[in-house]
């Protein structure tokens, strides 16, 4: 104990922050289930990018007239965010990407073809999404790199032994694990997985999409070699994500996608690149997105990750005891170390007729296969409905869901 | 909780989704094809055994949401006796009464058939679950014409 007691998070207050929290749906209120999709945005967020727009737009790292100034300096500030919310060492370190998915394709790209050689091999997981699974399926077509897929036990929790296996041959070049599934809810433990990983001669990329959202990540005390996660599950823009990685292996990769900004000279005869990170941004960047994922930033900051985890905890907690309590119902995943994301099978009702009844009363969940389909044929389920929760989620907003999975239980018997 | 929903979910569509008729395999069909809707994982298969110029025997098998087995189910005991071309027919006209909750052209010879298949007219209020009821009409629509691979739109 430090002595310092943080506040704890006040949902009602947090919940004005958020515009759209105030729809209603089919004539009832929203209840918005589905952020591990995508997250609603504070006003904040919308604020600053209308503001940066309104008064400091242009061109970054062009012209040496103000406006171009000013927007080059709001887009490095958001790159400095970013940084300290990952604690990240150096901010150069941060390369912008539309999203997780383009995050992850850098690498796959880049350090995969780059510098990884045919027959080394790259471990995935079972629960992985298609994000951070179809990248390396064209890795290993395109490279003639070996793809191992670590399995994951019925708890949901990743196979550790399972992983040590696949990795002690030594031509394990990286493993690229989820730090938390987007349909398990399991997190991963990614500091043991890094050190396993480089016990072993192998590099690690976290996929962070969901973990960055409930949890505090610091990429030097996990000893994470790639980090990416996007802003749009973060309360901020969709367009813009993050690549994080260690500076020594950025520099050694070569360019992903050649253009503007990321050369330092073209002649005719050729290109040379520019240092890291203008060497991964081709093109025009997500100016105004980086702006408003700064925000976000600064906003989850200023409620505080740890108070989001509290309150998350609590939810999760609750929402295992709600669920767990209706007849029929399966939750499907029960890692000890879980966040707010909860896939369930309500008896023979399938996903899509269930999210059309909770529609009906206002309640938003995601059904399908939430992007994951090996791990839905690994846990036997066609489909499963998915009600994933933000920092905005209330314990009545679950006990709503509960008591109409109940109501629609009864319906389809 | 869920009583106005009860025009898509009518106890018609509870029944068949429970249990589908027709639900099994025929031994070497005439014709055959496979049905996906690979937004939502809708699978189906379907045989059909034809007679002279009559789908004599139809059937068929597949996971999916109540709306689309239902579909399915009613399907296959609408069109069993009919010549491709009524069945063909019928697929164009609940096509019509799957998107606009109408049918203006359901009178006429196949007025009975279409009565029946009215029951999932409520989806039109769904946008995203006309797929489910109109997979197998396409499904069917891809085996009379010799194809084997379905998906709906």
């Amino acid at each position: 104990m430090d002595g310092t007691l943080r506040p704890a998070l006040d949902v009602q207050r947090v919940r004005q922050d958020f515009p759209i929290l105030s729809t209603k749906v089919h004539g009832k209120p929203l209840v918005f289930l589905d952020s591990g999709a995508s997250a609603q945005k504070p006003r904040v967020v919308l604020d600053a990018m209308l503001r940066m727009m309104e008064t400091s737009y242009a061109n970054v790292h062009r012209g040496a007239y103000h406006l171009s100034e000013a927007s080059t300096a709001a887009y490095e500030a958001a790159r400095e965010a970013v940084a300290r919310f990952l604690n990240a060492g150096d901010a150069r370190e941060v390369i912008f990407t539309a999203n997780s998915t383009a995050a992850i394709n850098l690498v796959a790209h880049s350090y995969g073809r780059g510098v990884m050689r045919p027959g080394q091999a790259v471990v995935v997981s079972e629960m992985e999404h298609h994000a951070n699974f179809v990248p390396w399926q064209m890795l290993s077509q395109a490279h003639g790199i070996e793809l191992r897929i670590c399995n994951v036990l019925d708890s949901g929790e990743l196979d550790m032994a399972d992983l040590e296996a696949k990795i002690t041959d030594g031509k394990v070049g990286l493993v690229a694990v989820t730090h938390m599934s987007n349909v398990l809810g399991t997190v991963t433990p990614a500091a043991r997985i890094a050190a396993l990983a480089h016990a072993h001669g192998a590099k690690v990329l976290f996929d962070g999409s969901q973990a960055v959202v409930h949890r505090r990540v610091d990429v030097r005390a996990l000893e994470a070699d790639f980090y990416v996660f996007t802003g749009h599950k973060l309360y901020g823009p969709t367009g813009i994500g993050v690549l994080w990685g260690r500076m020594s292996l950025l520099d050694e990769m070569p360019p992903f996608m050649g253009g503007g900004d990321m050369i330092s000279e073209v002649t005719r005869e050729g290109f040379k690149p520019a240092p890291v990170p203008a060497k991964f941004e081709a093109g025009t960047p997500a100016i105004v997105e980086a702006v408003g994922l700064h925000a976000a930033i600064d906003y989850v900051t200023s409620i505080g990750m740890e108070a989001i985890e509290a309150h998350e905890r609590s939810l999760v907690d609750h929402a295992m005891a709600k669920l767990s309590a209706i007849e029929d119902l399966t939750v499907i995943g029960r890692a000890q170390d879980r966040g707010g994301v909860f896939s369930f099978a309500l008896g023979n009702a399938h996903a899509h007729d269930l999210s059309t009844l909770l529609d009906r009363v206002g309640i938003a969940v995601r059904a399908g296969r939430h992007c994951a389909e090996p791990l839905h044929v690994r846990i036997g389920h066609d489909s499963t409905c998915r009600a994933s929760f933000g920092m905005y989620t209330t314990h009545e907003e679950v006990d709503f869901l509960a008591e109409a999975l109940n109501s629609a239980r009864r319906f389809f018997t | 909780m869920f009583d106005d929903l009860r025009d898509l979910y009518q106890e018609v569509i509870l029944d068949h989704g429970r249990k589908p008729r027709n639900f099994r395999r025929l031994d070497g069909p005439d014709l055959s094809a496979r049905g996906d809707n690979p937004m939502c994982g809708d699978r189906m298969e379907l045989f059909l055994d034809m007679e002279g110029d009559r789908i004599a025997d139809v059937a068929f098998q597949g996971k999916g949401c109540a709306i689309s087995m239902a579909s399915a189910s009613l399907m296959t005991e609408t069109v069993k006796g009919k010549t491709p071309d009524e069945a063909r027919g019928m697929a164009a006209r609940f096509r019509e009464m799957a998107i606009t909750g109408t049918c203006p052209d359901c009178g006429g010879a196949l007025e009975d058939e279409m009565d029946r298949l009215q029951a999932l007219s409520g989806v039109h209020e769904f946008p995203s679950r006309v797929k489910c009821a109109t997979l197998a009409w396409h499904t069917l629509n891809t085996a009379l014409s010799g194809g084997k691979e379905a998906s709906s739109e």
